[in-house]
């Protein structure tokens, strides 16, 4: 593989970059693999780089039903931030953030990770009190966070409507200056290039239909593209955990539901923060290209079918508008739907599964795009070791029948509350 | 998405809230002892879902409408309802 750098890429641009090699192998299945990744998102190109990289084992194929990153990983909104209330949560997302800081010289692939901030709106006394805990969590855990007044979100946010007639009227908020934005398909790409240099395959187009055993140990996987043996095999399939699962004879605390989101047409700069209002339930940002990127909530019930219903769309805009009034006539240009992973208390699952030698990373909600590189890092260390990643100890399905939950909004288990 | 209600025939999901899979709770035997309560039952009913792709049997309530709690059969691939049956 060609390193990229400035000299290469003035190298290619003399032949008009018609000769640059191709980023990744399309390499036939092989019959047998060390380890078998279900899931070409983030999560199961990342797994498979840090297999390769920290624990040298490059005996590792992908499998994914469709494209590489044309999951959730394709479809999210690239929100990276580490503002957690609970601990468990902080620690694991704070480790991801530091992996997020370096990862494009770690990759050789620009994943466009911007730090811009991450802001917090309250529009209530208890909502600030929240937001107040909330920073203070954070900065015990050795996480920036720093309350705003109203005239520090003004002088952030020209176009935020501060005023005392606002449809919920704001008085403070909490930004993680680290927090921001990535490319989410260069996050797919980067890890797909890295993880094939060091060997792994990648297969596209190869779904996994049924899994093999003997006794209680997984032995392979059957997919659209024949049998494939392997020693071990690790399910990273967002909404379709529940399906991976089935395979083996496994329930999970997991329900699948669809989030959507939205973009407008492009517009000149107007907002280089990301913005949140948990009582509005909208979350905005501004892409490089101009767009507004803008989301919700899920749409509440259980879903596989990746797209969902327009009141959800008109929650999320009527909220962007009440907070930034000038958007009011933009056209919105195209929304589209995400299976996302719900666990039953709104905390992933990174663990082994009662067969021998399978193991999940799932139960990522809305949020597992930022857990990317941390929960590559958690799940190659735990199907390299079977022993847990020291970050990721909680993410077990034990906590469920223990009672020892980890829920962030304290909403217990409905998901379409979380 | 339209939601059939049993009462007021279909109608627009923003009127409705949902109430999850229709689930059958554990019987518990009174008087309650703890120690011999059968937790995994308990804790399957709480936690654990089949989160099928496809026919899946759940709760809708009316909110904005008629007020009614009914189940519904569902799949889950296509958004189309199977059956209304009422509950
Ligand atoms: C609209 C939306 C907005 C979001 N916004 C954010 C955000 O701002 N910040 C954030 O942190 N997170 C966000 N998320 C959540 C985030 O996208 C996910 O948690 C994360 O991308 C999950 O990554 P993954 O690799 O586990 O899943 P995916 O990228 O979904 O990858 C799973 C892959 O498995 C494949 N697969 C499934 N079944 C099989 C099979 N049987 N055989 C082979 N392959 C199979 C799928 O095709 C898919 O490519 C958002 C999600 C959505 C939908
Ligand atoms: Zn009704």
């Amino acid at each position: 593989m060609t390193g990229y750098s400035a000299l290469s890429l003035a190298r290619q641009a003399l032949t008009g970059h018609r000769s640059w090699p191709a980023a990744w192998r399309a390499p036939e299945p092989r019959a047998r693999y060390q380890v078998v990744i279900i899931g070409g998102g983030g999560h199961g190109l990342a797994t498979a780089y840090y297999l390769a990289k920290t624990y040298g084992i490059t005996d590792v194929a992908v499998l994914e039903k469709g494209w590489i990153g044309g999951g959730n990983t394709g479809r999210n909104t690239a929100i990276v931030r580490s503002n957690y209330l609970l601990t468990a949560n902080s620690h694991f997302y704070e480790h991801s953030l530091k992996l997020w800081e370096g990862l494009s010289a770690d990759l050789n692939f620009n994943v466009m990770f911007s730090q811009r901030g991450m802001v917090n709106i309250a529009h209530s006394n208890a909502e600030l009190s929240a937001l107040h805990r909330r920073g203070n969590a954070m900065r015990l855990n050795g996480v920036d966070a720093e309350l705003l007044s109203r005239e520090d979100l003004g002088r952030l946010m020209p176009g935020l409507d501060l005023s005392p007639q606002a449809r919920f009227p704001i008085l403070g908020g909490l930004i993680q200056k680290r927090g921001g934005t990535a490319r989410h398909d260069a996050v797919a790409w980067g890890y797909a290039r890295a993880a094939d240099t060091r060997g792994v395959d990648i297969i596209q187009n190869c779904e996994v239909t049924a899994l093999r055993r003997e006794g209680d140990r997984v032995t392979g996987v059957e997919t659209t593209r024949g049998l494939i043996s392997a020693d071990k095999v690790a399910i990273c399939v967002a909404g379709d955990s529940g399906r991976l699962a089935a395979m083996a004879g496994l329930r999970l605390p997991m329900e699948s539901h669809v989030l959507q989101a939205l973009v407008s047409e492009p517009v000149k700069p107007m907002l280089d923060v990301v913005a949140v209002s948990g009582a509005l339930h909208v979350y905005i940002n501004q892409s490089d290209k101009g767009e507004l990127v803008m989301g919700g909530d899920i749409d509440g019930s259980n879903s596989y079918a990746q797209r969902g219903d327009p009141h959800t769309l008109d929650h999320v805009v009527e909220s962007a508008v009440a907070l930034f009034p000038s958007i009011r006539r933009l056209r919105m240009m195209r929304s589209w739907g995400g299976t996302v992973d719900m666990s039953m208390d709104g905390s992933p699952i990174i663990t082994r599964l009662p067969l021998a030698g399978l193991y999940l990373n799932g139960g990522w909600c809305y949020g597992g795009f930022k857990g990317t590189p941390a929960a590559g890092t958690a799940l190659a260390h735990l199907v390299a070791t079977d022993q847990p990643h020291p970050v990721a100890t909680r993410f077990t399905l034990e906590r469920f029948d223990a009672g020892d939950l980890l829920d962030e909004r304290g909403s217990g288990s409905s998901p379409w509350m979380h | 998405m339209r939601i059939p209600c049993p009462c007021c025939g279909p109608r627009a999901m923003a009127e409705f809230s949902y109430g999850g899979a229709d689930l059958s709770r554990p019987v518990a035997s009174l008087p309650l002892d703890a120690p011999s309560a059968p937790d995994a039952e308990w804790n399957d009913y709480v936690y654990r879902r089949d989160n099928p792709a496809g026919a899946h049997r759940e709760l809708w309530f009316h909110a904005a409408g008629c007020r009614r709690w009914f189940a519904a059969r569902r799949d889950t691939r296509t958004n189309d309802f199977l059956s209304e049956a009422g509950a």
